[in-house]
This record gives C-alpha cells, sequence and structure tokens, in this order.
C-alpha cells in the first residue's frame, strides 16, 4: 500500500519533487500572507477593549502555532528516519529546525511587543511564555547537536533523538492555558465549536496562519533541497547538476 | 543460545562495580555535593544576608543548585567507559542495553543524588527555609532527582563521542529540567504557606515513573548512535 511511497525516499527523486513543489508552496504562500496581513493589518475592525494593538495578532498567532507544527514535524520526520532509517527524513529534519527556532523567535518577539501595551509588561514568567522559550531552547539544542557532529549521519540520528524527546513540551504549551492560571488568554479558534472571535478578525487571521504554513514549507523545501544536494556532493546526478550550472 | 547471566545478575553485577569505581574515587562523590553547596553559599552573598529575603528565594536557590550539581557530576557518567571501551562491550552484550543503562543511571543516582537529599536540610537551614517547607523539600528532592538523572543522562549519552560536550551539555539538558524545577519549587512553596502541595508531588512522581520507563530506552539509543 505504502510502496509508492518508498521510491521518493531516493535523494534524487525527492530533489525533484521538492523542486516540483517549491513554486507552488512559495506562490501560494506571497499570496496567502499578503493578502492576510493587508486585510488584517488595514480592513479589519478595531477591536473595541485593545484598539489597534490587536493587529499584532495576525503575525503573533500564526508565528506561536506554526512554531509547535513545525517541531512536530521536525520530530515525525526525525522519527521516521531513526525507524525506517530513511536518510532523506533526516535531512527534512534538519532543514526544518532553523526555521521553527526563528518562527518561534518571531512568536515570542511579537508576544513580548503585544504584552507590552496590553499587560503593562514585555514578560511575565507564566506557563505558555516560558513553556514557548523552553521550545525555543529545544530547537536550538537540536541545531547546535547537529552541527556538533563531523559525521552527519550520525548527527543526524543524534539530533533526532532530542528532538523525539522534547515532544514532550507540546502538549505543555498547547494546553498551558488550560492547565495553569494565566496571564495569556486561553485559545479563541476552535476546530469542533465556534470560535469566539468575529468573523471579520477570524477569515484574515485563518488566511495568514495557512500562509504561514505555506512559507515554512516553501522555505523548508529550499533548505532540504541545499541539505540533499550537500549530502550527495559525490553522486554522479550531483555532479552533472553542477556541470549543468557551469560549476567545474 | 546460552545467554550467561540472568538479567537480574548482569543489573547487580553492573551496579555493584559502578558503586565501586566510584567508591574508589572518591572525588566523583564529593566534588558534586561540595559544588553545590558552594553555589548556595554564593546566593546569601550576592542578594544579601536579610533573613526574609533568603526565606522567599530558599527553593529556588537549592533546586538550582541541585539541578547544576547533576549536570556536572552526569558529564562523568559513560566518559570512562567509553574512554577504556567497557562501553561497547555493554552494548554487545546479550542483556538489553536499557536494562545496563538503567543500573548506571541508579548508581550514579545513589552516589550524587542521595548525598545531595542528606545535605540539603542543613542549607535549608542556613538560608532560613520555613519550618514547615522541610517535608516538601526532602520530598520533592528525593523524587526529583532520579528524574534529573534519568533525563540528563540522555544528553549525556548523545554527546559522550564528542570532544567539547560540556557546554552543549547544558543546552541539551537543561530545557528538559525546567518543569522539574517549576513543580519541585511551586510544592514547596506551597508547604510554606501550609497548602496542600500533594499535586504537585503527585505530578513530580509521574514524572519519574514516565522517565523512568522512557529514558532508559532513548539512552540505550543515543548511546548506540554516539558508539556507532
Amino acid at each position: 500500500m505504502w510502496k509508492w511511497l518508498h521510491s521518493y525516499a531516493d535523494p534524487q527523486k525527492a530533489y525533484k519533487l521538492s523542486g516540483t513543489l517549491l513554486p507552488w508552496f512559495a506562490t501560494l504562500a506571497f499570496l496567502f500572507i499578503g493578502v492576510g496581513s493587508i486585510w488584517g493589518l488595514l480592513f479589519a475592525p478595531v477591536d473595541y477593549q485593545q484598539g489597534d494593538s490587536y493587529r499584532i495578532i495576525f503575525i503573533h498567532v500564526p508565528a506561536a502555532s506554526m512554531s509547535m507544527s513545525a517541531y512536530m514535524a521536525m520530530a515525525t520526520s526525525a522519527f521516521i528516519g531513526l525507524v525506517w532509517q530513511i536518510k532523506s527524513a533526516d535531512w527534512a529534519a534538519a532543514a526544518i529546525a532553523p526555521i521553527g527556532a526563528v518562527v518561534t523567535f518571531i512568536a515570542l518577539i511579537t508576544g513580548a511587543a503585544w504584552g507590552k501595551p496590553m499587560w503593562g509588561t514585555w514578560w511575565v514568567w507564566d506557563a505558555r511564555l516560558t513553556s514557548e522559550l523552553v521550545l525555543l531552547f529545544l530547537y536550538l539544542g537540536v541545531i547546535s547537536l547537529y552541527a556538533s557532529f563531523e559525521d552527519k549521519v550520525l548527527a543526524a540520528r543524534a539530533a533526532g533523538i532530542l528532538a523525539i524527546v522534547g515532544v514532550i513540551n507540546i502538549p505543555i504549551i498547547k494546553y498551558s492555558v488550560e492547565w495553569w492560571n494565566s496571564l495569556h488568554q486561553p485559545a479563541t479558534i476552535k476546530i469542533t465549536e465556534k470560535s469566539s472571535m468575529a468573523p471579520e478578525m477570524l477569515y484574515p487571521l485563518l488566511i495568514n496562519i495557512l500562509g504561514f504554513g505555506l512559507m515554512i514549507g516553501a522555505i523548508t523545501l529550499i533548505r532540504f533541497r541545499a541539505e540533499i544536494l550537500a549530502r550527495n556532493g559525490m553522486r554522479p546526478w550531483v555532479r552533472e547538476l553542477a556541470k549543468a550550472e557551469g560549476v567545474k | 543460545m546460552n545467554k550467561g547471566i540472568s538479567f537480574t545478575q548482569a543489573f547487580f553485577t553492573l551496579l555493584k562495580r559502578d558503586l565501586k569505581i566510584a567508591i574508589r574515587h572518591k572525588g566523583d562523590i564529593f566534588n558534586p555535593l561540595l559544588f553545590f553547596i558552594l553555589v548556595v553559599t554564593l546566593f546569601p552573598l550576592g542578594i544579601g544576608p536579610e533573613p526574609q529575603v533568603l526565606t522567599r528565594v530558599a527553593p529556588g536557590i537549592i533546586w538550582v543548585a541541585a539541578l547544576l550539581a547533576s549536570m556536572l557530576s552526569l558529564e562523568r557518567l559513560f566518559k570512562a567507559d567509553f574512554a577504556d571501551g567497557s562501553l561497547e562491550q555493554m552494548l554487545l552484550s546479550p542483556q538489553p542495553l536499557s536494562l545496563m543503562v538503567l543500573a548506571k543511571v541508579l548508581a550514579h543516582w545513589l552516589l550524587t543524588g542521595v548525598p545531595l537529599i542528606l545535605v540539603a536540610p542543613l542549607l535549608a537551614v542556613l538560608l532560613h527555609l520555613e519550618a514547615n517547607s522541610y517535608g516538601a523539600l526532602m520530598a520533592t528532592l528525593a523524587l526529583g532527582t532520579p528524574v534529573l538523572s534519568l533525563l540528563g543522562a540522555i544528553g549525556v549519552a548523545l554527546t559522550v563521542g564528542l570532544r567539547k560536550g560540556g557546554v552543549l551539555l547544558s543546552l541539551l539538558i537543561l530545557p528538559l529540567y525546567i518543569p522539574v524545577l517549576i513543580f519541585a519549587t511551586s510544592a514547596i512553596d506551597a508547604a510554606g504557606l501550609n497548602l496542600p502541595y500533594s499535586g504537585h508531588l503527585a505530578i513530580i512522581g509521574a514524572m519519574l515513573v514516565g522517565s523512568l520507563i522512557l529514558a532508559p530506552f532513548a539512552i540505550g539509543a543515543s548511546l548506540r548512535v554516539s558508539t556507532n
């Protein structure tokens, strides 16, 4: 049943497939983030309590939710790489890690910028903020562990184990606002029930969340392709590719 | 195939061996303990000797010092065995690797965690800890330090093959230590206010059970990567 999937473990095929997918992801990401941001920042109504400063939500929420999704994507790839020994999955995990770290950083910075006018402080040590900070440290740990091995096959496996161990933090971030009394507001977007947010604000937000996902996908594909080339530099197909590009 | 000795025998043989080695190098036991005491001593000098201030920060100081001491002592958990090749023999032995690493981690905890628990009340006196927090302090340390050893061993196993693993190790395992720190210190704070703290203890206990079951596999897998 999964046989058709196996051929994509081959680096050359994975490289080609990601090359075909890249323009789609990139174009859609530009489109969605453009529409979502312009709609959200310029046309969405002003919040009656928070005024205009609520508009950072259109960056903050997508970044925060995608920081967790990117981690799950990285851990899933690492798991596939460890269990089925598929190297492309290891490379994908290595490609996602720095992107996830940057998105987490964006979520923290925008959160701080939002916290200053609303809560009167840049930072509070409450459950959600702290666990998001821990997520950033986990990403940095995975990145630096991957960087510190000379042998990249070992590096990917070691970083993969760490990524999988760190998954324990994801439910803690997700449910921190429900488990602990937190200054951070609970989730307003719900999949099964009606969201507690006006639709004129909700739609641009959802568009931006999708856009951030697509953007992460696009950047991951770029890094993934680079990673494939870097790890397969001695293969004939990579050499031909380089020759076609005019590299000696 | 003849497996030689039973799992129980293998476990206790390794445990005895590690304890014996440590007793012959007494520095391995005393240095982390001295480090723990020294770090705790630095805080009153740094933030001033007012009893009220110290009472407030005592749980945090003791626990942060415990985390650092645990991390510092863990660094040598697999180092000697890796250097002289006995780690590879453990990997090759017919007994499951997770059992062997559990024995090593248990030995490590007996040598560094237990002395730390024993000396903690003394330091708590120096820091003017609330009188009714002592029970919580001992209970959280007793439940929490094994978790530290188990989680930390994963990081150590990942970095044992690296030449400069020290700084990296702190980046890998301190984030994993944070939940233990949070629940332990809030338990001690709750006890200081005469509030019930059994909920916090139950969560630390759950972390202990969870890491006791899952960590040995992660440690084993990491060691296989490191010794490749």
